[in-house]
């Protein structure tokens, strides 16, 4: 799935929801970039980190029947397109919830959970997820 | 007005006009006894004896290919595919663009002749899809997506372009049957093409009944991964009279961006990328979406078809559904969308599929595409995208009088 070091390399933000903003336009980014594609030069140097509040909306959503191969084992499963607080948008599992209870514009929290195992070595793997705010 | 700028941009000498003199293709499918060099070879040596080109002409070859070093464990497959073609001498390159290789593949062959720099270029388009299993050729598609924000939290390819058709749903009420309407037409279209992979009809009820792939798109929403290769050979139009066939010119040619992963644009109900590039090539050719004759589009789920009819202004947003449930992108009606069956029945060799396209297209403006010609073809656009739509290509093409 990915290797070990390319994984740890991205930990925070994997993990936590740490992304940046932009000291140029306050735009804020999740993954982080180095650049603001909205400033560009005027943004070099001056993107800071920013942890993000972890709530957000549904942009869109679908339930997967054929998965990734290192998937396989939650099928079927929902994968939906949030918008967080910050106007950043983040791609994820929406986990706790029937698929025919999802509907676009729900309210979503990240949370904690394990994506995947590395294969071959089977190194379990944690990242965000959302769920339902109930 | 900027279109005839561009035009005399072209026609006062800083641009040659270019043209195809040749086309040849192989049998898309699963071709379990024809190896990528195979594939190569015999597309590109169809395309050569077409045009009536000799190797010692061809100064270039262009090749577009997605993925051969995981397909098939081999890389720098352009001088490959040359030397055993016996044009071990023609300096050879590998264009890649995921999906949209084989269009890039073309847009670098026309500028390489446009400039000025050569004379008699091959562009060809390879993929050899299923040597490695469905699971694993799906997974090395999906690389063409975002690998570390989509893939890596379990979304597929397929589950991207779902998440655009939910989208488009939500936003404009478009149907399960219009998308499933796409997949009907283009597989009847498919059924005249005796180069498709497909060449059945398939009615409504099967698309619909069809198992669920990634909500709400089924089987019959997804295109095939495919083993195929196409080629087209060019020249300078001034040139062509020498060669064999009725020229068609390359009028006009964009190329579009976007960012790379879905959740990164804000409309997800349309392609900035396509709309970008068909805006740039309708521009230089001069020409309007109303214009055209027919289109190729990159119909590698239903529901980019519908999105490409829209966002290449041959159809206003959220009327794509249901232009194609009216017929209005069949064969003979007002548009003729996937006049070759699309990637959906024609099948998808991911790298190869912007050339396939050319292909139909010079089919279809020589008067040679048999059962599915459009009457008196005269201009059309071929539209190929890359991954999720970061990057798109577009090329008008028109019958050279
Ligand atoms: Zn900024």
């Amino acid at each position: 799935m990915m290797t070990i070091p390319r994984f740890w390399r991205e930990i925070r933000q994997r993990y936590k929801g740490v992304g940046v903003e932009c000291g140029n336009c306050e735009r804020v980014y999740f993954p982080p970039r180095e650049v603001c594609p909205h400033c560009r030069r005027e943004s070099i140097g001056k993107m800071k980190e920013r942890e993000l509040s972890g709530k957000g909306r549904l942009v869109t959503f679908t339930e997967i029947h054929e998965p990734m191969p290192d998937f396989k084992m939650m099928v079927p499963y929902i994968m939906a397109i949030v918008e967080m607080d910050e106007d950043v948008r983040m791609t994820g599992q929406l986990v706790d919830i029937d698929y025919d209870e999802v509907e676009q514009g729900m309210e979503v929290d990240v949370t904690i959970r394990r994506l995947g195992e590395e294969s071959p070595s089977g190194i379990i793997y944690y990242g965000y997820k959302f769920v339902p705010v109930r | 007005m900027q279109n005839s700028e561009k035009r005399s941009t072209q026609e006062s000498g800083n641009l040659r006009e270019v043209a195809i003199i040749g086309i040849g293709e192989t049998r898309i499918g699963e071709l379990w006894d024809q190896s990528l060099r195979e594939l190569g070879i015999n597309a590109g040596l169809s395309a050569i004896k077409d045009a009536g080109v000799k190797g010692e002409e061809i100064e270039k070859i262009y090749i577009g290919n997605m993925s051969a070093g995981r397909l098939i464990n081999q890389e720098h497959i352009a001088p490959m595919i040359a030397d055993y073609a016996g044009l071990d001498d023609i300096p050879a390159v590998r264009i890649e663009s995921g999906g949209a290789s084989g269009g890039m593949a073309l847009t670098e062959g026309y500028l390489s002749v446009a400039s000025g720099l050569h004379d008699v270029v091959v562009v060809g388009g390879a993929e050899k899809m299923t040597d490695v299993g469905d699971e694993e050729a799906k997974k090395i598609l999906s690389s063409t997506a975002d690998w570390e924000w989509e893939s890596v939290f379990g979304a597929t390819f397929d589950s991207l372009y779902a998440m655009m058709a939910r989208y488009h749903m939500f936003t404009h009420g478009t149907t399960k049957e219009q998308l499933a309407a796409v997949s009907v037409k283009n597989h009847a279209h498919g059924a005249l093409n005796p180069n498709a992979q497909f060449q059945r009809e398939v009615p409504l009820k099967i698309v619909m009944g069809s198992p669920i792939v990634s909500d709400p798109l089924t089987m019959f929403d997804c295109a095939p991964l495919s083993d195929g290769a196409a080629a087209v050979v060019l020249c300078p139009v001034d040139m062509a009279d020498s060669f064999n066939k009725d020229p068609v010119a390359i009028l006009g040619t964009g190329m579009g961006a976007d960012h790379m992963a879905v959740h990164d644009r804000r409309e997800l109900d349309a392609m900035k990328a396509t709309r970008s590039a068909g805006d740039k090539a309708l521009s230089m050719a001069g020409l309007k979406p109303e214009d055209m004759d027919f289109a190729e589009v990159h119909d590698n789920y239903t529901i980019s078809e519908i999105m490409a009819i829209e966002d290449l202004g041959f159809f206003p947003k959220g009327d794509g559904g249901p232009a194609t449930e009216r017929g209005d992108t069949s064969l003979h009606n007002k548009i003729p969308i996937n006049t070759s069956g699309g990637l959906k029945a024609k099948g998808q060799p991911v790298g190869a599929v912007g050339i396939n396209q050319a292909v139909e297209a010079v089919l279809q403006l020589r008067g040679e595409a048999g059962d599915r010609q459009v009457e008196d073809a005269e201009y059309g656009l071929i539209h190929n995208i890359g991954g999720t739509g970061a990057s798109a290509v577009v090329h008008v093409l028109g019958r050279w009088r």
